[in-house]
């Protein structure tokens, strides 16, 4: 019968179903965190269990560590935040304790979780990927089930390799045809956002397919995936292709010599069969899209960046209507302005959506030759890995960033959720590359538009929400 | 876990829809590495008028009068009345972790996000769905009433308003087997380490290069 992609995957992981609709699930990564990790840690030492398979395991610090390099460099003993330091200790202490590989603080291959992961070849096609962070779904780009858990569930993979899972409905979202130029895979997956909702997706493991996927990189169909649970899907997927084999060829943990051939023989197979049911279809003409900012206080807040916010009289019940009220206040705005006319005080570039090194580019490029508007009070270039910092620097990108006024950072999630120093002040404006606009994500109070990262430069020069190509006539050229 | 069988409690409102788990649980209470204590910061925001911190002492900080939790009316609330999609964004289980901690067995809503619904569940919380026009009847009735309570019947599934009439919910039927005896779900699938072995010898054989040890 003809499989879906995430058939497939599902049906080469399930240890057994059960009568009552539940499924075991074997899990081939888990990828751990210091954040969500220590409660599980803890549960198994209270309970006696051991891990299951501990070579399944790779850990590494980044929700809360500092991007300073000052501060990194004095290690764990020198970070200011003694709560943040315990935390990244206690990652350290069950690391050993229980012998799990760990990517330690200032070692070159650190970062945020999702970045690693695939860079490392951690997170290869046709695995099954968890980890205790809902941006798991990231891993989907290489044809891998990849979704974020709850501790609880971190705990119970840990002692069993397995998830005790129901399978989820299938869903399809096509994008044909080619992407305009400045359009990115972030511009996709806020317009499906804005599409269907961030609950659209509750249930479902998306695939994403179409020309316009197919013509994106691997970095693109991260942003992409990785943006799957904002639509309220835990999983995004994309076929595997020549794309994603040339990606993964020389990771360091991927399969060498005959292995590779094995295991390319399977990850072929990794698409959607021809005449596969899905349980829901959406198409998106690619061309139609353009580059998206978001205006509200939830990602499905979103428009063109040559639109405008919506009014009251164009909410269709109370319950919107009263959204659309508390999100301006928030956000400080009025109903109907134009997206525009909107003025970032802070400009953010990182995080596990959009810190790749495709990102930076595509920022360097807008930024080049260019300085950050007068108004613009902090500007982040936080890369996702010591690996992309390496990369852009040896690209001469850290130049262009710091040559703009921008400042160059460590790797970590940093502004992205404020857990550490970086954060917004109550009340300030921020065009961020990350994937939540949430009322207090970015640092209590503060304001949060999501934006591609060529969209977020091009906010920083102009001083004010503007198209790319829009910027010359406006008068900051080069 | 404790177990869950039937509950009467007092009903609070969430009064919108989206609700994330960054709401329920700012970022900088995810420090801790304790998954107790996270209660007196449920709705940090929405709660208090300044900003908390970890080792704030939360008893000494000035309470957002609008804030309906901190009502005398909802004082001692367990059931949790919201809107569509409770539960959004991350997968932090303390958000779970703090429904707990601040007394909360039940939330009801017309939809909630997978991963909280899935957090709530362990840890002994009922995420009950009601259609959306009953949702808002109850928001209704609440409003009207103070000292509004439910009674909610896990064994046969069932919310019962004051009035005597009740609706039914549909659960997933192992995770109420779990609530219902409390029961911890490592231990059943320890049950199965027999079936999980013999699949992960099947497994290895098919993609040894899953099984290497990851060497840094
Ligand atoms: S960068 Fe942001 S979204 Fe990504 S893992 Fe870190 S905190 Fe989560």
């Amino acid at each position: 019968m003809a499989q879906t992609l995430y058939d497939k995957l599902w049906d080469a992981h399930l240890v057994e179903q059960r009568d009552d609709g539940t499924a075991l699930i074997y899990i081939d990564r888990h990828l751990l965190h210091e954040v969500t990790s220590p409660q599980a840690f803890e549960g198994l030492t209270l309970a006696g269990r051991s891990l299951w398979r501990r070579s399944a395991n790779l850990a590494v610090p980044d929700h809360n560590v500092s991007t300073l390099k000052a501060e990194r460099d004095g290690g764990l003993n020198a970070l200011p935040d003694e709560v943040s330091r315990l935390q990244l200790q206690t990652l350290d202490d069950n690391c050993l304790a229980f012998d799990v590989a760990e990517i330690p603080l200032n070692d070159v291959r650190q970062g945020i979780v999702h970045v690693m992961g695939p860079e490392q070849g951690a997170v290869l096609p046709g695995m099954t990927v968890v980890c205790g962070d809902s941006h798991t779904s990231t891993h989907g780009a290489a044809g891998a089930l990849a979704h974020g858990i709850g501790t609880s569930e971190v705990e119970h993979v840990m002692a069993t390799q397995c998830l005790i899972q129901r399978k989820m409905k299938n869903f399809r979202i096509e994008v044909t045809g080619s992407l305009q130029p400045g359009v990115t895979a972030k511009d996709i997956a806020l317009a499906v956002i804005g599409e269907i909702g961030t609950a659209g997706g509750t249930g479902f493991a998306i695939e994403f397919c179409g020309a316009a996927i197919q013509g994106l990189t691997m970095e693109g169909r991260m942003t992409l995936c990785n943006m799957a649970i904002e639509a309220g899907a835990r999983c995004g997927l994309v076929a595997v292709d020549d794309v994603t084999l040339s990606y993964f060829r020389d990771k360091p943990l991927a399969p060498k010599g005959d292995d590779w051939g094995r295991a390319e023989e399977w990850w072929r197979t990794l698409h959607s069969d021809e005449g596969a049911a899905f349980d829901r279809t959406l198409q998106i003409d690619g061309e139609s899209i353009d580059a998206h900012v978001t205006w509200g206080t939830s990602p499905e807040m979103v428009t063109s960046v040559n639109g405008r916010v919506p009014t009251l009289d164009e909410m269709p019940d109370e319950t919107s209507r009263l959204g659309l009220t508390r999100a301006l206040e928030y956000m400080g705005l009025e109903q109907g302005t134009p997206l525009s006319d909107i003025r970032p005080d802070a400009i953010f570039i990182g995080s596990c959506t959009n810190s790749r090194i495709e990102d930076l580019r595509s920022a360097a490029e807008v930024l080049k030759g260019r300085r950050i508007a007068p108004s613009i009070r902090k500007a982040l270039v936080v890369p996702g890995s010591g690996l992309v910092k390496a990369q852009a620097e040896a690209e001469g990108l850290d130049r262009i960033f710091l040559d703009a006024g921008m400042e160059w950072r460590e790797p970590g999630c940093s502004m992205c959720l404020a857990m550490n120093a970086d954060r917004l002040m109550p009340g300030e404006r921020c065009a961020s590359t990350s994937n939540r606009n949430f009322e207090g994500r970015q640092g209590n109070g503060g304001r949060t538009h999501l934006v591609s990262p060529a969209m977020a430069a091009a906010a920083a020069v102009a001083g004010h929400f503007v198209a790319v190509d829009a910027l010359d006539s406006e008068g900051v050229a080069v | 876990m404790k177990p869950f069988t039937q509950h009467d409690g007092l009903v609070a409102p969430m009064d919108r829809a989206n609700v994330d788990t960054d709401l329920m649980v700012p970022k900088q209470f995810l420090k801790s590495i304790r998954r107790s204590g996270f209660g007196p910061n449920l709705f940090d925001e929405l709660r208090y008028l300044d900003e908390g911190e970890p080792d704030s002492d939360n008893s000494q900080r000035p309470l957002n009068p609008e804030f309906p939790l901190n009502h005398a009316r909802y004082q001692g609330a367990s059931i949790l009345l919201a809107r569509e999609n409770f539960g959004c964004g991350s997968s932090r289980e303390h958000a779970a972790w703090a429904m707990e901690d601040f007394g909360f067995r039940a939330v009801i809503a017309p939809s909630f996000a997978d991963i909280f619904r899935s957090n709530a569940l362990k840890n002994g919380i009922l995420p009950i769905v009601l259609p959306a026009s009953q949702v808002d009847q109850l928001f209704g009735e609440m409003y009207a009433a103070e000292g509004y309570r439910l009674v909610i019947d896990l064994e046969a599934c069932t919310v019962l308003r004051p009035n005597g009439e009740s609706w039914s919910f549909e659960v997933d039927p192992f995770r109420r087997d779990c609530l219902l005896k409390g029961l911890d779900d490592i231990g059943i699938t320890l049950e199965r380490s027999d079936a999980i072995r013999s699949f992960e010898q099947r497994h290895r054989d098919r993609f040894p290069w899953l099984f290497e040890d990851i060497v840094l």
